[in-house]
């Protein structure tokens, strides 16, 4: 039995982040991981031989670059590429592709809607603005608003001012954007319907909500408020797939001495005179620290770690009632070749982004019908992407790795289990869409990766596989992340810290709730911060 | 030859300025009829267009909800009840939202009409070359058409330059004709293709604002202050508080009683290193304000500039510094230049609104 | 000068009427202009077929506020209930009933978890109702601009919730801006009883349960009966057009005229001002304030007109969210009907249809795609049975509001109008068998037959959905949520402004002292 100042249970790039932190402060910290790998939902696995997948999350850009450059990640073999391109492929063969450039994006939506294409620049300023009033929250810690306390007044001040600095009419544009549809809200600047459907996907994915439900406006601004080198809403790859990300933030924990064990999975913390003393592990090993902090989400966390009877009643109903439910699947495809987009045409550089198939705004909430009727949707959205285009390392030269993320999967069929026969038919569908817009796709195929909630959930270990680790709605954003009163990442117990995604600020591999977390370790140990502040943008 | 492109293209001819050849930005042009084409621009736009009679022109701008600057641009009454407006930036948005309970249409036709500038003291007498026969009768902001190849050119007393010139509105069609006539007939008054930093030079010298460099159109502004109303731009003149309601009157009226924040003006300023994104300060050395355009003026031989100051700075007579900073084979160096504040254009010839006009 | 001086209000709906009944209490010369034969606007009795009268739009009065039902002495006008404290009854097909009071069953089965979460969820919703209720007679504050006073304002609402308590608090702020369906699921496990509680969330919205949002729809429904006169849902003696009788009754004995038959054509402004109204009759009528009781989007759009206003204001009371979701049922029968299992008494209480969330939220499904619900849900009065003036002797009156008839044209024409009457009447004989050969005369009114009857751009009962993006500052639009509009001495005063709609008369009375109050400041 070993003693540690701090244990951090699952190495997620949160629980890594964290845990660098920690070390990088001086304490002698050791990460607990469930698998025989590394990186939870940020990884790359070899499953078919040569081909390299991003099993889970698959683009980068939310994550912090005040962690990068503080955490020196490029030194750590880090490299995210941006990649261009991302086009709307409709029934009829039309296309709406993404462009970099400002005027050809312009000219591509007044192609299917002269006033859209001026409507643009409009909606890119108001969503640039919601972008610069989100970010600099990231990287801090929420008030509580109930307390008197200096330091949430404090922060209630900060974001007070924050709040108000772009003038009257943000603070109701604001108030409006958090609380509508991503439908209602792009129809305030839209008129074409595969427009709004375009621009959508980002209001719903990840998310058990469709285009039409309040508070999927919010979910849009999740997605845009990251960047690649300044250019907000850009999306990159990291090169070598996610796991790099992890990779190179276990590398950055390990160089401040911290220690990493696999195929070790905690069974439970242990509680001692009302805070916690350690872990114990499924193969009966314990490890003691005064620390502990989970990277896994808060249901699993509360539910799974935990004697109930260390735990106030109350508490853990609303762990029970967290929402964490899941919606997404992915398929991971092997490819021998390139497939073919008849829309697109040959060498169309938009094959290079995310690959939708879409026609309406209904078609997306009819997906999200299905999922509310205990299905997957059988027309589902997908946001499909061929990284090894971009990223050389991923496959043998000429052959292709597929990453298609598929939105809306519930976690439950009919209130059943997953079989593996709805796997295949979940599959199918899928395979069959793709198959739809590109005829030598199927021929192609060599080896298919099926990850329902279920295989997220047995898997990465996340509840319902939920992606962020808890619903992004107004109940479990900010000061209510993931409870009401527990937002500051301190758990009920003494001693006990919460830093996955499903803290402030939410999912999407940012790495901010780990470093967030660690901010408030060191407090708490009054010692001297190490983790960064978020920058200032006027 | 890019006079292909359906983009307004500026021929600037001077004997006094030689200049390189460059395309001129694409302007985006509206054309805009139906019953309520009057009483539609005149909510859009803050001056009373129905003092602007068929075959006329007028500069104008137009305003959100809160007084602030969106565009410039010109409105051209083709025919009775049938304008034409011209802008830098994109507006099909901002008017079709704007025509909300009014009976007209709105047809975006930036590339349904090509569009050459004719500027300098010759441009007169090439238009008469080329067959416009009666062309010097036109006054300032005068429309004409003339027959061309066997068709229509029409022609306007208009131009981004504040000298004599014409702005030559043809089918994109007999586009490359109108120019290839241009160039040949053109030949003996000295005419060139211009570029952009001839526009340049010439539009600071006639005192004349630039959307994305003077102001920041106000639906593009993210940040609150960043945006200005035509008060602070100095364009009050266009502002007619004496019609009915237009976007922004509300907010303007109360900008009148309140006061501006800004002031654009045009500074003199000694020495001859072009003042670009200078700071303005007082004799204090407190800030009052930014450079927005600056060049040397080849005309006025003056160092130029056109700043926004904050109230109250910026009155005739105040004692300003521009710190410049220039480079000079790699090095910076950086001088503070006293600025003088001067009323009115740089460079105003009486060539400019002489009618008939001159031959050269 | 007297024009000037004049005040015209547009529309004798209820918040009309109470806005001219406070006018006219403050001695201002008020002329209430309505363009249909009776005052009321929605909240009228009209007879529907020969002999059977019904509440023709509001049919269960539980928010008129306590405090303008007092000022107003609405009791001496002859405002009488017909019977007060209406149980809500949740119908099962098979089974038990649930009668429920407040927080109580009263009759029916619950498993006594249930139970004890009902009075519990009861009490917790009722307190936060109430934070909701105490701003319903205040102006809403501007935030980030306008001064000292529109933050002390701001901070008054912030007040109001921390003095919920820490931990009421944090669950306040929790569930105010997620979807009732959650909180049910969290609370509760009878499928009915979460049914009937969910319904109370989404009547008159464009929300299913599994919308955010529908919490707070149901805090506001709930906020009424917090503070309202009747503690509780009840039933005017004479149906919804007694209230607006004795509204009218009240401005008038207060010297305020009331004209009936006068619609009104125009808003006329002279310069930034407004200077009175034209009829349709081609009357001119001066005046130096003119508040209208019309929705926002016909007030500002067709009666002002889009180009005295802003361009980006108009496009905010364009995209003021107002298309209606329900229909009203008016059913003649020629006897009471007979719901199976329920004791006669009952039958006069609020019936509701409403098996289970899911039930509503498929409802609610077809509707999301511009067709009415192939299986609607219900809310259902019989006020005939307290009420022996609404029918003859012997026969019945049965008012419902069906769910979702949505606000499109595909779903307004006369086809689908028999089709949804036919679904409709087909799930009540479900309930109650029998009752299809008892019908004598039937109406049902689709959101465009409410807009064309009562004026109501989109035939929303509120106006414009009551969500977190359209209430308190944002309503209707931001920049103009405290009644005053751009035109100077024009005003709102109907359901489309803070609080919003429900019969409750506060947007009447907060107009009118925004009125005085910008008399005073001027």
């Amino acid at each position: 039995m070993t003693n540690y100042d701090a244990i951090v249970v699952g190495a997620g790039h949160n629980g890594l982040t964290n845990a660098a932190y920690l070390a990088r402060a001086g304490l002698k910290v050791l990460v607990l991981e469930r698998m025989p790998w590394i990186g939870g939902a940020a990884v790359s696995r070899e499953i078919e031989k040569g081909w390299m997948y991003s099993n889970c999350s698959y683009v980068c850009s939310l994550l912090r670059p005040e962690l990068f450059r503080d955490l020196e990640l490029a030194r750590h073999g880090l490299q995210v590429v941006p990649y261009g391109g991302g086009v709307t492929i409709t029934r009829t063969g039309d296309v709406l592709g993404n462009y970099t450039d400002e005027d050809v994006q312009r000219r591509e939506f007044a192609r299917h809607n002269p006033r859209d294409g001026d409507a643009y620049h409009r909606y890119s300023t108001d969503v640039i603005r919601q972008c610069k009033f989100i970010r600099p929250l990231l990287l801090r810690t929420p008030p509580d608003p109930t307390s008197f306390k200096p330091r949430d007044i404090r922060e209630l001040i900060y974001l007070g001012r924050e709040f108000t600095k772009f003038g009257e009419q943000f603070i109701y544009d604001t108030l409006r954007f958090y609380t509508m549809s991503i439908a209602d809200f792009l129809g305030e600047y839209f008129e074409s319907d595969l427009i709004k459907a375009h621009l959508s996907g980002s209001g719903i994915i990840g998310s058990a909500m469709g285009v039409y439900s309040p508070g999927t406006a919010y979910v849009l601004l999740h997605h845009y408020m990251g960047d690649v080198d300044g250019s907000i809403g850009a999306w990159g790859f990291a090169r070598g797939g996610m796991g790099a990300v992890s990779n190179a933030i276990a590398s950055a924990y390990k160089s401040f001495g911290g220690e990493i064990v696999t195929d070790a999975p905690v069974e439970r913390v242990i509680v001692r005179n009302g805070r916690v003393a350690g872990v114990a592990t499924a193969n009966g090993n314990e490890y003691r620290a005064k620390i502990v902090v989970s990277n896994l989400d808060p249901k699993r966390t509360f539910t799974k770690l935990f004697d109930e009877g260390d735990l106030n009643p109350e508490f853990v109903k609303r762990a029970r009632n967290f929402k964490i439910r899941g919606s997404s699947g992915k398929l991971n495809i092997a490819l021998d070749g390139l497939p073919e987009f008849p829309a697109l045409g040959r060498d169309n550089p938009l094959r290079f982004g995310d690959i939708h198939f879409l026609d309406s705004l209904e078609k997306m909430e009819r997906a999200y019908d299905d999922w509310k009727n205990g299905t997957w949707s059988k027309e589902p959205y997908l946001d499909l992407l061929i990284p090894s285009m971009t990223d050389p390392t991923m496959t043998p030269p000429g052959k292709h790795f597929m990453s298609v993320f598929v939105q809306y999967v519930p976690p439950k069929i009919h209130g059943r289990d997953w079989t593996d026969q709805d796997r295949d038919g979940f599959k199918n569908t899928v395979l069959d869409q793709i198959g739809r817009y590109s005829p030598n796709f199927k021929s192609l195929i060599r080896h298919v990766e099926v990850r329902t909630p279920r295989e997220l959930e047995d898997e990465v270990g996340l509840t319902e596989g939920n992606i962020f680790q808890g619903e992004l709605t107004m109940d479990q954003l900010l000061f209510n992340r993931p409870f009401p009163g527990y937002a500051q990442y301190r758990g009920p117990v003494k001693g006990f810290y919460m830093c996955g995604s499903g803290t402030h600020p939410g999912g999407g591999v940012m790495a901010a709730p780990g470093a967030n977390a660690a901010r408030e370790i060191l407090l708490d140990l009054k010692r001297p911060s190490l983790v960064p502040e978020g920058w200032q943008d006027d | 030859m890019r006079h292909k492109d359906h983009f307004k293209t500026a021929v600037y001819q001077t004997p006094f300025h030689p200049r390189t050849s460059f395309d001129l930005t694409p302007m985006t042009k509206h054309r805009i009829t139906g019953k309520d084409a009057l009483p539609f621009l005149n909510r859009l736009i803050t001056r009373d267009i129905a003092k602007i009679k068929p075959g006329r022109v007028g500069y104008c701008v137009w305003c959100d909800d809160n007084g602030q600057v969106i565009d410039d641009g010109t409105v051209f009454h083709l025919r009775e009840g049938d304008y034409r407006l011209c802008s830098q930036e994109r507006q099909l948005d901002w008017l079709t939202r704007s025509a909300h309970g009014f009976d007209v249409k709105i047809v975006e036709d930036t590339h349904e009409v090509a569009a050459l500038a004719l500027q300098g003291p010759t441009s007169c007498a090439v238009l008469k070359a080329i067959g416009c026969t009666g062309a010097e009768k036109l006054k300032p902001f005068d429309i004409a058409y003339f027959p061309f190849a066997d068709g229509e050119l029409m022609v306007s007393r208009t131009g981004f330059t504040g000298d004599l010139g014409y702005e030559l509105w043809i089918d994109p069609a007999r586009a490359l004709e109108l120019w290839d006539a241009l160039f040949d007939k053109g030949g003996n008054h000295g005419i060139r293709p211009m570029g952009t930093h001839a526009l340049e030079v010439a539009r600071i010298e006639a005192g004349f604002i630039q959307a994305q460099v003077d102001f920041l159109p106000a639906d593009q502004a993210i940040r609150i202050d960043r945006s200005r109303s035509p008060f602070e731009l100095d364009l009050g003149r266009l502002v007619d508080f004496s019609k009915p309601n237009f976007n922004g009157r509300r907010a303007l009226l109360e900008e009148r009683r309140r006061g501006s924040r800004y002031r654009l003006v045009r500074l003199d300023i000694e020495g001859n290193k072009p003042a670009r994104s200078a700071y303005i300060y007082d004799s204090k050395r407190n800030v009052v304000g930014t450079v927005t355009s600056a060049e040397w003026s080849p005309s006025a031989k003056s160092n130029i500039a056109l700043a926004s100051m904050h109230m109250p700075w910026g009155r005739p007579g105040d004692e300003l510094w521009a710190e410049i900073y220039y480079q000079r084979e790699l090095k910076w160096s950086r001088v503070m230049a006293r600025c003088r504040v001067v009323e009115g254009a740089f460079f105003d010839p009486p060539r400019r609104r002489a009618t008939p006009a001159a031959d050269f | 000068m007297t024009d000037r001086n004049r005040i015209i209000i547009v529309g004798a709906g209820h918040n009309g009427l109470v806005c001219a009944a406070y006018l006219a209490r403050a001695r201002r010369e008020v002329l209430v202009l309505e363009a249909s034969d009776r005052v009321g606007g929605a909240a009228i009795t009209r007879e529907f077929a020969p002999g059977f009268r019904v509440s023709a739009c509001a049919h269960i009065c539980y928010q008129l506020d306590a405090g303008i039902s007092r000022e107003l002495k609405l009791g001496a006008h002859g405002l009488k209930t017909a019977h007060a404290n209406l149980r809500t009854v949740a119908l099962a097909t098979e089974g038990d009933h649930l009668v429920l009071h407040g927080g109580r069953l009263e009759a029916g089965l619950l498993p006594d978890k249930d139970r004890a979460a009902l009075a519990d969820y009861h009490d917790r919703m009722l307190r936060f109702a109430r934070v909701l209720g105490k701003q319903h007679n205040r102006r809403p504050p501007r935030i980030g601009g306008g001064g000292r006073s529109e933050l002390i304002a701001a901070a008054m609402l912030g007040l109001d919730i921390r003095r919920l308590g820490r931990d009421p608090m944090r669950e306040f702020m929790r569930i105010a801006g997620i979807n009732i369906f959650d909180v049910l699921e969290e609370t509760f496990e009878t499928p009915l009883l979460k049914g009937a509680l969910a319904l109370d969330a989404v009547l008159g919205t464009n929300l299913g349960p599994r919308s955010n949002n529908s919490v707070l729809t149901m805090l506001h429904r709930l906020s009424g009966q917090a503070t309202g006169v009747t503690g509780g849902l009840s039933l005017p003696a004479g149906g919804m057009g007694a209230v607006s009788e004795a509204l009218a009754a009240a401005a008038r004995a207060g010297g305020a005229t009331v004209r009936t038959g006068s619609p009104v054509a125009s808003i006329t402004l002279e310069g930034d001002r407004v200077s009175g109204v034209e009829l349709e009759s081609g009357e001119k009528l001066a005046a130096g304030t003119v508040i209208s009781n019309a929705d926002p989007a016909r007030t500002l759009l067709q009666l002002v007109g889009a180009r005295h206003l802003e361009t980006g204001f108009v496009h905010r009371i364009r995209n003021f969210r107002s298309k209606g979701m329900a229909a009203k049922l008016h059913l003649a029968l020629d006897g009471l009907p007979g719901f199976a299992r329920l004791a006669a008494q009952r039958a006069g209480d609020r019936l509701v249809i409403a098996p289970d969330p899911v039930y509503i939220d498929r409802a609610f499904d077809h509707a999301k795609y511009g067709q009415c619900s192939p299986d609607p849900a219900l809310e259902i009065t019989i006020p005939s049975i307290h009420d022996r003036t609404l029918a003859p002797a012997g026969r019945h009156v049965l008012s419902a509001i069906v769910q979702y008839a949505p606000f499109d044209p595909r779903a307004s024409t006369d086809a689908a109008r028999a089709e949804f009457l036919e679904r409709t009447l087909g799930l009540l004989e479900r309930y109650a068998p029998g009752l299809r050969r008892q019908v004598v005369a039937s109406e049902l009114l689709l959101p465009a037959d409410i807009e064309r009857e009562f004026r109501i751009t989109g035939g929303h009962w509120h106006h414009g959905e009551l969500a977190l993006d359209q209430i308190l500052m944002l309503r209707p639009v931001p920049g103009a949520a405290q009644y005053a509009m751009p035109v100077d001495g024009l005003y709102l005063c109907g359901a489309g402004c803070h609080p919003g709609g429900g019969v409750m008369g506060a947007a009447g009375r907060n107009a009118a002292h925004a009125v005085l109050g910008g008399e005073r400041a001027a």
